[in-house]
């Protein structure tokens, strides 16, 4: 009986394994795009005002805030005098 | 020059303790002097892994609040030279752990002992911060199975953003990958990621692997660090990882053809 078994899970679906990678990398990717997204805007803030002003990095602040169903976006640039 | 090691992985139950016992053990072993600090406050466990839960008598968070010193704290570990544990507090909460005081104390080691190991604790909060947050390298220890190697993900996305060398940008931690419960016979079948698999998730090196096995249970039922058992799969894995981070090439084990399939690629 057992050999019947394997013979039909060998040929009846995908292999569970494959599965789990699958559907990891896919949710790996999405959360690490999600965590890399918040650095990226600020440097390439960073490099948009600096066409236009010198500032250093530190001058750039950037909060993300969730309140209730929205996030809030907070953003400080310090310009020099 | 010392060292700092965090074992991590987010998720619990993976092998971080029985990895921070066999994995500090072994640098002693090599002539190493070590220290293992357990992170988990309020949940200690390490002690009872190494042997030594009788001899515990001032804690960690003791030395943070200056209610004991260093010297009062350490146990020698009684089989092996060279090797301490500094054991977490099992009354006070993770909030005890202070930066500060965490900072103090891991300078105070830094000029006694050559390598200080980190047992952090399961999670993605404060404990898990403060024993990452002042590391050098980090040990990922993760299992063949979804929810572990996302938690890895997730731990190895704030080593490079919440510990001090990611905030003072200095030269990012050194990240290792440890695969543990590996079942070559069920990645075979395809009921279990592959150790490939993994690695290409995570995307960082691979220190070792080592084999899902029952001498793990016992090793920690007689509180002997797996790794003293060399007769076993286990004990040889994590002493070939210790070669591994040493700098050597371990010669590839024969045994049923596991370890030279596995490191023969």
């Amino acid at each position: 009986m057992r050999i019947i078994y394997y013979i039909i899970s060998l040929f009846s679906s995908q292999k569970s394994a494959n599965l789990a990678k699958e559907r990891l990398q896919i949710i790996v990717t999405q959360e690490r795009r999600k965590r890399r997204y918040l650095p990226l805007l600020q440097q390439e803030l960073l490099e948009v005002v600096r066409k236009y002003a010198s500032i250093e990095e530190e001058d750039i602040q950037i909060h993300l805030e969730k309140q209730g169903n929205y996030e809030v976006l907070e953003m400080n640039i310090a310009l020099p005098k | 020059m010392s060292k700092i090691i965090v074992i991590t992985s987010g998720k619990g139950g993976v092998g971080k303790t029985t990895t921070s016992a066999a994995f500090a053990t072994g640098l002693a072993l090599r002539g190493n002097k070590t220290v293992v600090i357990d992170f988990d406050v309020g949940l200690r466990n390490l002690d009872l892994v190494m042997g030594c839960e009788r001899r515990v008598v001032y804690d960690f968070i003791n030395v943070i609040n200056g209610e004991a010193n260093l010297n009062q704290a350490l146990i020698k570990d009684k089989r092996v030279e060279n090797l301490f544990i500094l054991p977490a507090s099992q009354t006070r909460n993770k909030d005890a752990l202070t930066l500060k005081g965490v900072a103090r104390i891991l300078e105070e080691l830094k000029k006694d002992f050559d390598y200080i190991i980190c047992d952090s604790p399961a999670g993605i909060e404060h404990g898990a911060i403060m024993a990452m947050y002042f590391a050098d390298e980090a040990l990922i220890v993760t299992n063949p199975e979804v929810s572990s190697v996302r938690d890895s993900d997730r731990i190895i996305g704030m080593l490079s953003s919440k510990t001090r060398r990611a905030m003072q940008k200095m030269p990012a931690i050194k990240e290792h990958l440890l695969i543990t419960r590996y079942e070559e016979k069920r990645v075979n079948k395809g009921e279990m990621l592959s150790i490939k698999d993994v690695q290409e998730i995570l995307a960082i090196s691979l220190l070792g692997v080592i084999p899902e096995s029952l001498e793990i249970l016992k090793a920690s039922n007689s509180g002997i660090p797996v790794i003293l058992n060399k007769e076993t799969d286990a004990g040889q894995a994590y002493l070939d990882i210790v070669a591994r981070f040493l700098g050597e090439e371990p010669p590839q084990r024969k045994k049923k053809g596991f370890f030279s399939r596995l490191f023969g690629i």
